[in-house]
């Protein structure tokens, strides 16, 4: 029986400081991106940025504002964001949500997984383009 | 109405809505916290909203308090082969305790290494007392360090960071500064960068420990500078280190020194 090692990660290619290919043949799905960026069981976007959704409290603010995310970037450039920031900024403090490797004394139960699957920053990028209103 | 009454009217009128201003200008006046920084070093009390910070002020009403008088208790009961209690040797602690805990984390050359007030009493009481060490963590151990600790309240920290405890705090530093956990960050990222930004609900702070062990109302109890570390390092999905370890040792000295000047405040209330 093969051993629960977590989530496969996709391999992806960056060109010009972003990740043109998708991770996945399914097209992303804006509801369900809606539900996963909103889950505060896992390091849900609003502990450090704001995004509109009034019904939400407290949004952070140490990192930039999503309104409008989805004007500013396409997909492309979104994916490269979500899945490997410190690619365009070593110093930066968004975590990367899909690495599983090449990182420091990660607590157990998370070794080998990443934040989000390969799915889930497809559904997330398709949510991110629907904010174009700044 | 003649001219001069028209002016004492105009003149009582102006006076009274000057005083009204005054009074509310007055209201409105942020609270003096000069008392809870020292340059830009920040005491958490800084970053708390009013009604943690009425909490804390009142002795009455912190809940920190029920460690301080359990503490008490145990530094006057007799426990241990030798027969001996804390008080046996150290008399009354407002006297012989007041300062100690602004102290700590310290050099101790026995171990060889650092340590800090709750390892000080467990090992004061297996040496003197001849007493079973105290459970890190645990109710008395907790209560027994922040009545010491709170002795000190008032006083500014002052670790020494010289001579033999220096490689101790450059490890301890480095660890500040090292990113760790699926969420890859290290501490100086938020707590030396951010402070003052708003994480969710709660507003960064820069990590200061001047009020340890401290009343967290999210954890209900008292808890120890180990235990936030831990907490911190899981929140960032990192494997934590033990209560006690080295690591925890070395990384308190390095905060206790970056928090040097600021007064302690055991038994602060926390979010």
């Amino acid at each position: 029986m093969a051993q629960d090692i977590g989530p496969e990660v996709v391999a992806y290619e960056i060109i010009d400081f972003a990740i043109p290919a998708p991770l996945t043949d399914v097209p992303g799905d804006v509801e369900r991106g809606w539900t996963i960026v909103q889950n505060a069981a896992n390091a849900t976007c609003l502990i450090c940025h704001a995004m509109p959704m009034p019904w939400q409290p407290d949004h952070g603010n140490l990192a930039p504002d999503l309104a409008g995310v989805g004007s500013r970037y396409n997909a492309a450039e979104l994916r490269l964001r979500l899945v490997d920031p410190k690619a365009l900024n070593p110093d930066t403090i968004m975590p990367a949500y899909y690495q599983a490797q090449g990182l420091n004394r990660v607590q157990e139960k998370y070794v080998g997984q990443t934040v989000y699957s390969a799915q889930d920053i497809e559904d997330v990028i398709a949510f991110l383009l629907t904010l174009t209103e700044e | 109405m003649n001219r001069s009454l028209w002016i004492f009217v105009a003149a009582f009128g102006g006076f009274a809505a000057y005083a009204f201003l005054a009074a509310g200008i007055a209201h409105a006046q942020a609270p003096d916290l000069s008392r809870f920084s020292v340059e830009d070093r920040k005491s958490g009390y800084v970053f708390l909203g009013e009604q943690v910070r009425a909490l804390q002020d009142d002795d009455f009403q912190n809940p920190g308090m029920f460690a301080v008088d359990r503490g008490q208790r145990i530094w006057n009961t007799v426990d241990g082969e030798a027969g001996k209690s804390c008080a046996t040797c150290h008399g009354d602690a407002a006297e012989s305790m007041a300062g100690v805990s602004a102290r700590y984390p310290q050099f101790d050359a026995d171990r060889g290494a650092i340590i800090n007030l709750e390892l000080r009493i467990n090992e004061q009481r297996m040496t003197h007392m001849m007493a079973p060490p105290l459970e890190y963590e645990s109710e008395d151990l907790l209560a027994l360090t922040t009545y010491i600790a709170g002795l000190s309240r008032g006083m500014p920290l002052e670790v020494n960071i010289e001579g033999d405890a220096a490689p101790f705090f450059e490890k301890g530093k480095d660890f500040f500064f090292e990113r760790r956990g699926q969420l890859d960050l290290a501490c100086n990222q938020c707590h030396d960068d951010l402070d003052g930004m708003m994480l969710r609900g709660d507003k960064m702070s820069q990590g200061q420990i001047n009020g340890f062990p401290f009343y967290r109302l999210i954890w209900n109890s008292v808890g120890s500078t180990h235990r936030m570390f831990e907490w911190c390092n899981t929140s960032m999905r990192a494997e934590p280190f033990a209560y006690g370890s080295e690591e925890y040792l070395n990384l308190e000295l390095y905060v206790a020194w970056r928090g040097r000047g600021l007064l302690v405040e055991t038994p602060a209330v926390r979010r």
